[in-house]
């Protein structure tokens, strides 16, 4: 009885006003929410690096203060990991799980409405940490005692913003799990889903696993801090380290959350415009699942630098090196892709081709730091901020552009203006490359991260890296012009854009109705 | 959605859910967890760690240290030295107490000065932790144990089978002000 109430309140189309928004639960209205979000944080964020890039254009103090800059690192850390592409990843998989799977919404339309609307809170709360005596947290993205437990009020803010980040992550992921195991379209069986369901399937499993651990790592933080425990401090018997190993065990998977939901887009968009199937479907998802079972093994990787024994450094270095065979198989699946297919090149594929080629390069670099004598040398240097920012932003952020140009259509029912969608691909492709390939040789060089000053022999690198940067930062403005003309108007999107394209979600008209699959669709 | 479905939804929620708070468990129980893997491998024990074995001790030497406590005539506390000299080998971590009691029924500031003999001592007598770093503050009738690490320093001459340590212990001169 409950199906056939449904059925009647959802006879009509979207409700309109501000409270359409707060109340909806509607996946599609809140996959836009998610991305919405994303996108305000990306320009928050991305405003404190355009900062950080300005303050290192030379070197001495210039700008801000070395506090300032230091809170600056880690909130542009915290927010472009937890409110930039964690959500906007979740926003994909609201908008496009349902559709991909042929179910007419998410199983908890309720709890997906609290999961996104807890996420303005947690925002919110390190925004007017800023603001607080002393500033925010200044003690990077990682959180690391002894320095983190001895901040200020702005600290314990911090802390529960990510309780709430944790609590909002872990419910999308019920919500995701359930939905793909539960409420699939009748033939749609696993290995017919789509790559970008079952990455997402394995990242909701993740993220399950892992943001309860770091909820439990920042709790010990915080009753450190406030209720005299002895966790992390060593006057004590406790001990620091012991935070970075359950922060990492938190942390290494949490790179792969980041990762994984975009090597489901891209894995959708090459073959689209490949016009040819996935090469090695079914190795591609054994792939991803090894990665994530790996990345469970390999934490400490991260902290070669804390006095561990010889066997552990080589246990972690090899299990680290491992990763890379399943990593190996996914770029040459793609490359194979692409082999001998009718290739266009619009602007979804532009990216993630570009996707493939740079986040291959963060992956060597990312071997490179796993031998642990080489990472000893280069670890906390320019050398590990380059690889990071290759896989998240030429990997992770560049796929969600690429998705975003790839379901604009679907989303918006016109197509996005495909020149101002090629400049923004060359402009970013190019200034990203300008921005973060020079970082590389400051890390070489000993150029130590989290510092707004640097010695003079580092400005050449560091002036090209800034110019970079500016250019990196204003090309983004590009695109959200592109993606507000797209909205507001247009060449009309057909229901199947892209000639290529295979999948559920292309037999829906463009703009996806507001009820969709309310009768599920047969799969063959 | 089916009843059927929202049932099985259900069902999955749960146990997903059960999941995530057995992972907060988790988190906290890589606490002890870690421990114990530390006393299994032997790694990051805090005695190897601790400023004695990182030291070349020097066994061949022991020296005797008569530690002696005074307090001026007329200031109403008490400073009690460890009854035993201790024996100390140039290089080792030395751990010793003092007690410090007020037996006046108002509040206390107490600051400890060290003199040493032979005087020429002062130079290697370094001191980790000592209750002489900072002023003490005792409540009427308070009674504290305090504690005085230290390590006599390798290039402490030879020929010096005993020596000694006297601290005074005087009420503050800034104690008046407050």
């Amino acid at each position: 009885m409950q199906a056939h109430a449904l059925e009647h309140e959802h006879g009509h189309g979207a409700p309109s006003g501000l409270m359409r928004w707060v109340t909806t639960t509607n996946h599609k209205d809140i996959g836009t929410l998610y991305l919405w979000f994303a996108a305000v944080m990306f320009l928050l964020a991305g405003s404190m690096a355009m900062a950080i890039r300005a303050e290192l254009f030379q070197p001495g103090l210039q700008l801000v203060s070395p506090d300032f800059f230091n809170q600056l690192t880690t909130l542009h850390g915290l927010i472009m990991v937890f409110g930039v592409i964690m959500p906007a990843m979740t926003g994909f998989a609201n908008w496009q799980v349902p559709l991909m799977i042929g179910a007419p919404d998410m199983a908890f339309p309720r709890m997906n409405n609290w999961s996104f609307w807890i996420l303005p809170a947690a925002a919110i709360l390190l925004v007017i940490s800023l603001f607080l005596p002393g500033g925010a947290a200044a003690a990077g993205w990682t959180l690391y005692p002894p320095l983190f437990i001895q901040g200020g009020i702005s600290y314990d803010l911090t802390i529960f913003a990510i309780h709430i980040l944790g609590a909002s992550s872990i419910m999308g992921s019920l919500n995701i799990i359930t939905t793909i195991l539960n409420m699939r379209a009748p033939g749609m069986t696993l290995m017919k889903m789509p790559l970008f369901v079952w990455t997402w399937l394995i990242t909701a499993f993740l993220l399950i696993a892992v943001m309860p651990v770091l909820a439990g790592a920042v709790t010990m933080l915080l009753t450190d801090r406030n209720f005299d425990t002895h966790f992390f401090n060593a006057a004590g018997g406790g001990d620091p380290v012991l935070f970075q190993h359950v922060f990492w065990f938190f942390g290494h998977p949490e790179v792969y959350i980041l990762i994984l939901p975009a090597f489901g887009i891209v894995s959708q968009i090459i073959p689209t415009f490949a016009r040819k199937p996935l090469f090695g479907y079914a190795s591609m998802v054994y792939a991803t699942a090894s990665i994530a079972i790996l990345s469970f093994l390999v934490w400490a990787h991260h902290m070669f630098t804390v006095g561990m024994p010889a066997v552990g450094q080589l246990y972690f270095m090899y299990a680290t090196m491992l990763i890379a065979v399943p990593t190996g198989v996914k770029v040459f699946n793609w490359v194979a892709t692409m082999w001998r297919g009718s290739l266009t090149f619009e602007t979804p594929m532009l990216f993630a081709i570009a996707f493939v080629a740079l986040f291959t390069i963060g992956g060597f670099t990312g071997l490179v730091l796993a031998m642990a004598p080489v990472d000893i040398q280069l670890h906390d240097t320019y050398y590990v901020v380059a690889h990071f920012h290759y896989v998240l932003v030429s990997g992770a952020l560049f796929a969600i552009y690429a998705g975003v140009y790839y379901w604009l259509p679907k989303w918006t029912g016109h197509m996005y203006n495909e020149t101002l969608g090629k400049w923004h691909f060359w402009l970013s492709m190019i200034s990203f490359n300008v921005l973060f390939f020079p970082q590389h040789f400051l890390g070489l060089a000993g150029m130590p991260r989290r510092i707004p000053d640097y010695a003079v022999q580092f400005t050449e690198f560091n002036m090209i890296s800034s110019i970079g940067g500016f250019v990196f930062g204003a090309s983004q403005i590009l695109m959200l012009i592109v993606v507000l003309q797209c909205i507001r108007g247009g060449r009309k999107a057909e229901a199947k854009p892209w000639e290529g394209a295979q999948g559920l979600e292309w037999t829906v008209p463009s703009p996806a109705p507001y009820h969709t699959f309310e009768t599920p669709p047969v799969v063959k | 959605m089916s009843t059927s479905v929202a049932q099985a939804n259900r069902v999955l929620l749960r146990r997903l859910s059960l999941l995530a708070l057995a992972m907060f468990g988790f988190g906290f129980a890589l606490v002890p967890l870690y421990d114990v893997l530390c006393d299994i491998t032997g790694l990051n024990r805090g005695d190897i760690q601790a400023l004695a074995r990182n030291t070349q001790v020097d066994y061949s030497r022991p020296v005797r240290v008569d530690l002696v406590a005074s307090v001026p005539q007329g200031v109403p506390m008490r400073l009690t030295a460890p009854s035993r000299p201790v024996t100390a080998h140039p290089g080792e971590l030395v751990q010793t107490e003092f007690v410090l009691e007020n037996l006046s029924d108002r509040p206390l500031i107490a600051q400890a000065i060290p003199s040493y003999d032979p005087p020429l001592m002062a130079k290697y007598f370094k001191k980790i932790e000592c209750f002489c770093f900072r002023e003490q503050r005792l409540a009427p009738g308070e009674r504290r144990t305090m504690p005085l690490m230290f390590v006599l320093d390798q290039a402490m001459p030879a020929g010096l089978p005993t020596i000694a340590m006297a601290y005074t212990m005087y009420e503050s001169p800034s104690a008046p002000k407050r």
